[in-house]
C-alpha cells in the first residue's frame, strides 16, 4: 500500500489522520450462510458509486453447509477497490475480516495473504466453549508467527445489542466497520442496504442500518488503521454488476426470445438473473428437462424463428455435443454460452477454469466447424452476447460464448450500455421463399447462405444432420458431402477475412509475449505492466475469437523471442516425474497455436480452481526471464 | 408471427387456394415394401388434405430411424434430428409459433428407449401437436436388435436366444404421466381406422399421442402376420367421443367394447388388455389440461419500446 498522509471529516464528524492509499484488498471470510458475500458485494458497490475501481469475486465452497468452523468451508468474497480501474483480483489481501478463525486456513493454503495482512477475528471463539477456545487460541499463536497482524473482535457481542440472532445481522455490522476502516460513504451505504433489503420489511431494514451504523462507530473508536482510496468520478453512467448478469442483459439486449437451460453452476445465475424480467423484455426461459433437451428445444425454436440461445457449464456442454454437430451440419444458427468450471467429470462446479476450449472446438463427431468467442470483462460479457446472436443470424451457424466462473462471479463497474432499436430485428421473416432459390444455397466464395424459416410459403425444406446437398436432399452421392463440408469450412473464412489483427498490449518486439484469452486478461495485463515498469521486455496479447482464430499472429510471435500462453486450465510440467518435451501435454489454447502457427509456443498454467493472480504470472516470468520482478 | 395469438392455428386459406394429396408428396418413400409406414404416410397426406393444412404451416419432427425418414416423404417443411430428440425438437419449434401445425414422427427405440426422458417431459408439457409412435417392436433401421416394446422373447440379433426382459406398455406408460391428455392406438392395416384416428388426434387442444402398430415386413414378419391376419386380434374401444367409425367399418371388427374416454382408470385398465389382444381406438382425452405452448406464446410480440424498457429498468438495478 503506498500512502500519503491526509485529513478527511467523516460523515459523522469524527476527524482522523487517514492514510490515502491508492487500493486495498479486502476479503470476509466465514461459513456459509453467514452473509460473508452481501457484504462484500455491498461494499463493492458502495465503492463503485465512489467513483473507484472495483473488483469482487467470491470465495466458494463446492458444498452447500459444508461443516462449520472448517477449513473447505470457507465462504466469502475479496473486493479489490482502488483510484483507478481493476482488472482482476490483486495478490494478497490487505485486510480480512474472518467470522471464524478456521476458515481462514482455507485462504492461507491458497497463499491469498501476505505478512502484515490485517486479520480482524470474531472473538467469541474465544469463550465459546472449551474445544473452540483452545482451536482459536492455537490458531492465533500461529496466524502472529506467519507475521498476520491480528485484531479481535467482539462482533457477536457488539450485534447482540442490536438483534437478537447475531448471525442474521453481522455482516452488515462487518460492511459497518469496512466503511469506516475505507472511508465510504455512508449514505451511498444505507442506500445500498436499502437496495438490498428491497424486498423485506421495513423492521428488517432498520435494524440492519443501525448495524451499519454501530459497526461503523465501533471500528471509528477502537481501531487504529484508517485509510482514504481517492477516486475519480466521471460524467458517464456506469452500471456494476456480475458476469453472469451482464450475459443475462446481453441475451435481452440481443433480441433473443428463447433461453432453454438446465441448471448447472456456475451458469445457472445467469438465468436467475434474467428470470425476473426477460418475459417483460419478450422473451421466456424454458427450463428443459436435461441439457440434451435445451438444446434441442433451442434448435427447434432457432430453426422455426429467432435465434435462442443456451447456456450451461463443462458437463452441459458434453451432453450437448450432439446437437451442436446437427446445429454445424444443418446450420442452424444458436448461441450457446459455456460459463466454464473446473473438470473433468463434475470436478471443481464452483471454481473457475478454461478447460473447455478444445472440447468446444472440436468435441464433435467429425468436422465441425463453429464460430467460438471468449469475453475477457464484464462489460464484455454483455455485448459479445450481442455480437454472437449477430454472428449466428449472418452465419448461419451456431456460436459459442465461452466464460468461465471467475467472469461469472467477479463483479466490475463499466459504463452503461445503451440499448439500441436496431439490435432488435422484429419477427422472424414470414415473407415467401425467393423462387428457385435453394434451402442451402452455399455462396461459392463465402459459403454462406439464408435459411427460409417455416411459414415462408415456398421455402419448403427437410432439415437433416445426414450429409445433404443445397436442396437438404440426403446425399447418396459422395462428391455432396466433401463440397458440402467446405462450405461450411468456408464459412469460418470468410469471416476470418473481416477480423482484424489483434492489438498487442506493451511493445511489438521483445524478450517474451504472453498470450491469453478470457477471464485473465486483468491479470495478465496488470503483471505485464509491473514487470515492464521494472525493465522488463514483456508484452501480452489477449484473443477473443478462438474460432476463427484472429489474424497476423505468426508475424506478431516472429517478434518475440519467446511466446507463452497464461491459462488456467492444466498442462504438464517439464521436470516432474516422467514428463519430457516428447510426452508433455500443453494448456489448451498453446496446443491450438502452436498447430496454428507451428510456432513454439510454451504455457503457463494450473488446475488450482483459483483465478490468476498478477503476482503469480510475475513470478513465473521471473523465472523466464531471470530477473527480479517483485518488490 | 408477431401479432400472432395461439388460436391462429385455424388460419384462413387466401381466397382460391386449395391443396391437392399431391401438394404434400415429396420424394418416393424409400421403406421396404410391404413397410407399415407407407400406409401411414398415404394417411397423413390425406389428414393434411382433408383439413387443407398450408403446408409451409406444417412441420413434420422426427428422431433417427427407418420412421424417422417421414419428413423427407412430406412437402412440408420438416426436421430430421437426433436418435431420440425430436420432443426437444418440436416443442421448441411449437413454442414461439402457435401458427404452425407440429407433428413428432417417431420409432418405438426412439421414443421409448433413447428418447424416453423427453416422452415423458413432452407428455407432461402438453403443447399442441400430433405424436406418430411408430411401433414395429424392433430396431429397423440398425437391422433387428430388441426394442424397448419388443415382445418377451423376441429373437434379434441382440438377443438370439430371444428376449429377457417384459416390453414396455408405451400406452399405459403414457396414461401414467401427469398433464397427459390424449392417448390412442391404432394399426397400419386398418385405414379406416388410422385416418379417423389421426383426424381426432389432430383436432385435439394438446399433445395428442397414437401409437400406431406397425408392420416390419422385414424384421418381423412372424410377430405381425398372425395379428394381421387374425380376426380376433384386435378390440376396438368404441365411444361417442372416442374414434368414432361409420357403421359399416366399425362391422368389420369382431370385437368392440363400449370405453368412455374421460375415465382415466378405465383407460388404464384397457391398456392392460395388451396381453390377450390389441386395442385400437381413443383410451383417454381430457381438453382442459394445462398447455405449456400457451405460456410459451403470452408474451409474443412485445413491442421494442417495452422490450427495451424493461432491460432499461433491470439494468437501472446496477446503475451508481
Ligand atoms: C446417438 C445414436 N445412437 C444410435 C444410433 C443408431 N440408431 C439409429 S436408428 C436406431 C434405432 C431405430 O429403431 P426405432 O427407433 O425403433 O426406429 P425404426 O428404425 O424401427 O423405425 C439406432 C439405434 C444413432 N443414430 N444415434
Amino acid at each position: 500500500m503506498q500512502s500519503t498522509s491526509n485529513t478527511t471529516t467523516t460523515k459523522t464528524d469524527i476527524i482522523f489522520d487517514r492514510k490515502t492509499i491508492k487500493e486495498a484488498v479486502v476479503e470476509i471470510v466465514s461459513d456459509s450462510g453467514e452473509g460473508a458475500q452481501k457484504c462484500g458485494q455491498s461494499l463493492g458497490a458502495i465503492s463503485a458509486k465512489m467513483g473507484n475501481g472495483v473488483w469482487t469475486v467470491e470465495i466458494i465452497p463446492a458444498e452447500i453447509q459444508p461443516p462449520a468452523r472448517s477449513k473447505a468451508g470457507a465462504s466469502g468474497i475479496r473486493v479489490r477497490m482502488g483510484s483507478n480501474k481493476v482488472t482482476n483480483m490483486g495478490d494478497h489481501a490487505d485486510i480480512v475480516v474472518a467470522l471464524n478463525e478456521q476458515v481462514l486456513y482455507g485462504r492461507i493454503d491458497q497463499n491469498a495473504y501476505k505478512s502484515g495482512t490485517y486479520l480482524l477475528i470474531e472473538n467469541k471463539w474465544a469463550t465459546h466453549t472449551p474445544e473452540t477456545q483452545k482451536a482459536y487460541e492455537e490458531s492465533l499463536a500461529q496466524f502472529k508467527e506467519l507475521g498476520y497482524i491480528i485484531h479481535e473482535i467482539p462482533m457477536e457481542k457488539e450485534c447482540l445489542k442490536h438483534v437478537s440472532d447475531a448471525r442474521k445481522g453481522k455482516n452488515m455490522w462487518v460492511l459497518g466497520l469496512l466503511c469506516n476502516i475505507y472511508d465510504r460513504d455512508l449514505e451511498i451505504a444505507a442506500n445500498q442496504i436499502k437496495y438490498v433489503f428491497r424486498k423485506k420489511s421495513d423492521k428488517i431494514i432498520q435494524s440492519n442500518l443501525d448495524l451499519l451504523h454501530a459497526g461503523y462507530a465501533w471500528a471509528n473508536e477502537n481501531l487504529p488503521m484508517h485509510f482514504t482510496i481517492p477516486s475519480r468520478l466521471s460524467d458517464e453512467d456506469f452500471v456494476v454488476m456480475n458476469g453472469n448478469e451482464a450475459l443475462s442483459l446481453g441475451v435481452m439486449a440481443a433480441d433473443i426470445e428463447v433461453c432453454s437451460m438446465y441448471p448447472i453452476t456456475p451458469a445457472t445465475s445467469a438465468t436467475h438473473a434474467m428470470a425476473e424480467t426477460i418475459e417483460s423484455a419478450g422473451g421466456i426461459i424454458h427450463q428443459a428437462e436435461d441439457e440434451i433437451a435445451a438444446i434441442g428445444f433451442a434448435i427447434g425454436a432457432s430453426y422455426a424463428g429467432k435465434t435462442a440461445v443456451t447456456i450451461t457449464s463443462g458437463p452441459g456442454i458434453a451432453l450437448k455435443t450432439e446437437f451442436i454437430g446437427l446445429a454445424v451440419m444443418a446450420e442452424i444458427p444458436l448461441v450457446i454460452i459455456d460459463v466454464q468450471r473446473g473438470g473433468p467429470s463434475t470436478g471443481l462446479p464452483t471454481k473457475v477454469e478454461q478447460g473447455d476450449l478444445l472440447a468446444v472446438l472440436y468435441g464433435a463427431a467429425g468436422d465441425a466447424p463453429k464460430i467460438v468467442l471468449a469475453p475477457s470483462t464484464i462489460e464484455e460479457c454483455f455485448h459479445y452476447i450481442i455480437l454472437a446472436r449477430k454472428l449466428a443470424d449472418s452465419f448461419r451457424s451456431p456460436v459459442f460464448v465461452l466464460t468461465d466462473a471467475n467472469l461469472a462471479t467477479g463483479v466490475q463497474p463499466f459504463p452503461r450500455p445503451t440499448i439500441k432499436p436496431d439490435w432488435f430485428t422484429g419477427p422472424a421473416n414470414q415473407a415467401p421463399w425467393k423462387k428457385g432459390v435453394k434451402a442451402y444455397d452455399w455462396d461459392a466464395e463465402t459459403g454462406l447462405s439464408d435459411r427460409p424459416i417455416p411459414g415462408q410459403k415456398g421455402g419448403m425444406y427437410t432439415l437433416t444432420g445426414l450429409a445433404h446437398d443445397e436442396e437438404s436432399h440426403v446425399a447418396y452421392d459422395p462428391s455432396i458431402n466433401q463440397r458440402a463440408a467446405e462450405s461450411r469450412s468456408r464459412k469460418l473464412a470468410a469471416l476470418h477475412k473481416t477480423l482484424k489483427v489483434p492489438v498487442v498490449n506493451g511493445s511489438e518486439t521483445g524478450d517474451l509475449l504472453l498470450v491469453g484469452w478470457g477471464s485473465t486478461r486483468g491479470a495478465i495485463e496488470e503483471a505485464v505492466e509491473r514487470a515492464r515498469e521494472k525493465g522488463a521486455n514483456v508484452s501480452s496479447l489477449h484473443l477473443h475469437f478462438l474460432s476463427p482464430i484472429e489474424p497476423g499472429l505468426k508475424g506478431i510471435f516472429s517478434k518475440f523471442k519467446k511466446v507463452m500462453t497464461v491459462e488456467i486450465n492444466y498442462s504438464d510440467t517439464i521436470g516432474n516425474p516422467l514428463i519430457t518435451e516428447e510426452n508433455r501435454r500443453y494448456a489448451q489454447l498453446a496446443w491450438y497455436l502452436r498447430a496454428h502457427t507451428l510456432m513454439d509456443v510454451d504455457c503457463f498454467s494450473n488446475v488450482y480452481g483459483q483465478p490468476l493472480s498478477p503476482i503469480q504470472i510475475l513470478k513465473m516470468m521471473e523465472k523466464q526471464l531471470d530477473l527480479t520482478l517483485i518488490d | 408471427m408477431i401479432a400472432l395469438q395461439p388460436d391462429f392455428c385455424d388460419i384462413a386459406l387466401p381466397e382460391g387456394e386449395h391443396y391437392s394429396i399431391e401438394d404434400y408428396a415429396s420424394s418416393k418413400a424409400r421403406w421396404c415394401s410391404g413397410c407399415g409406414a407407407h400406409t401411414i404416410l398415404n394417411s397423413v397426406q390425406k389428414l393434411c388434405n382433408d383439413k387443407q393444412l398450408p403446408p409451409e404451416k406444417t412441420v413434420f419432427v422426427s428422431g433417427i430411424g427407418c420412421s424417422s425418414r417421414f419428413p423427407h416423404y412430406m412437402k412440408t417443411y420438416g426436421f430430421h434430428g437426433l436418435h431420440g430428440r425430436a420432443f426437444p425438437v418440436a416443442c421448441g419449434v411449437k413454442f414461439r409459433r402457435p401458427d404452425l401445425n407440429v407433428f413428432v414422427i417417431t420409432g418405438d427405440g426412439d421414443c421409448c428407449s433413447i428418447g424416453a426422458g423427453h416422452w415423458v417431459h413432452a407428455i407432461r408439457y402438453n403443447m399442441k401437436m400430433v405424436v406418430l409412435l411408430f411401433d414395429n417392436a424392433i430396431y429397423g433401421l440398425t437391422k433387428k436388435q430388441t426394442s424397448p416394446t419388443s415382445p418377451f422373447g423376441t429373437v434379434s440379433n441382440t438377443h438370439p436366444a430371444g428376449s429377457v426382459l417384459p416390453p414396455i406398455n408405451p400406452i399405459q406408460a403414457t396414461l401414467g404421466l401427469p398433464n397427459v391428455s390424449f392417448v390412442a392406438q391404432t394399426v397400419d392395416w386398418k385405414p379406416a381406422h388410422l385416418n379417423a384416428t389421426l383426424k381426432k388426434a389432430f383436432d385435439h387442444p394438446g399433445l395428442a399421442f397414437v401409437r400406431i402398430v406397425q408392420r416390419c415386413p422385414i424384421w418381423m414378419r412372424d410377430s405381425y402376420e398372425p395379428t394381421v391376419k387374425d380376426p380376433d386380434a384386435i378390440t376396438v374401444l368404441n365411444h361417442e367421443n372416442g374414434i368414432v367409425l361409420d357403421e359399416k367399418a366399425l362391422k368389420k371388427f369382431r370385437h368392440v367394447n363400449e370405453h368412455d374416454p374421460s375415465d382415466i382408470l378405465k383407460a388404464r385398465e384397457a391398456a392392460e388388455m395388451v396381453k390377450e389382444t390389441t386395442p385400437i381406438g381413443l383410451f383417454y382425452q381430457n381438453k382442459e389440461a394445462i398447455r405449456y405452448d400457451e405460456y410459451g406464446a403470452h408474451n409474443l410480440g412485445t413491442a421494442v419500446e417495452d422490450r427495451i424498457g424493461a432491460i432499461n429498468s433491470m439494468m437501472d438495478r446496477y446503475a451508481i
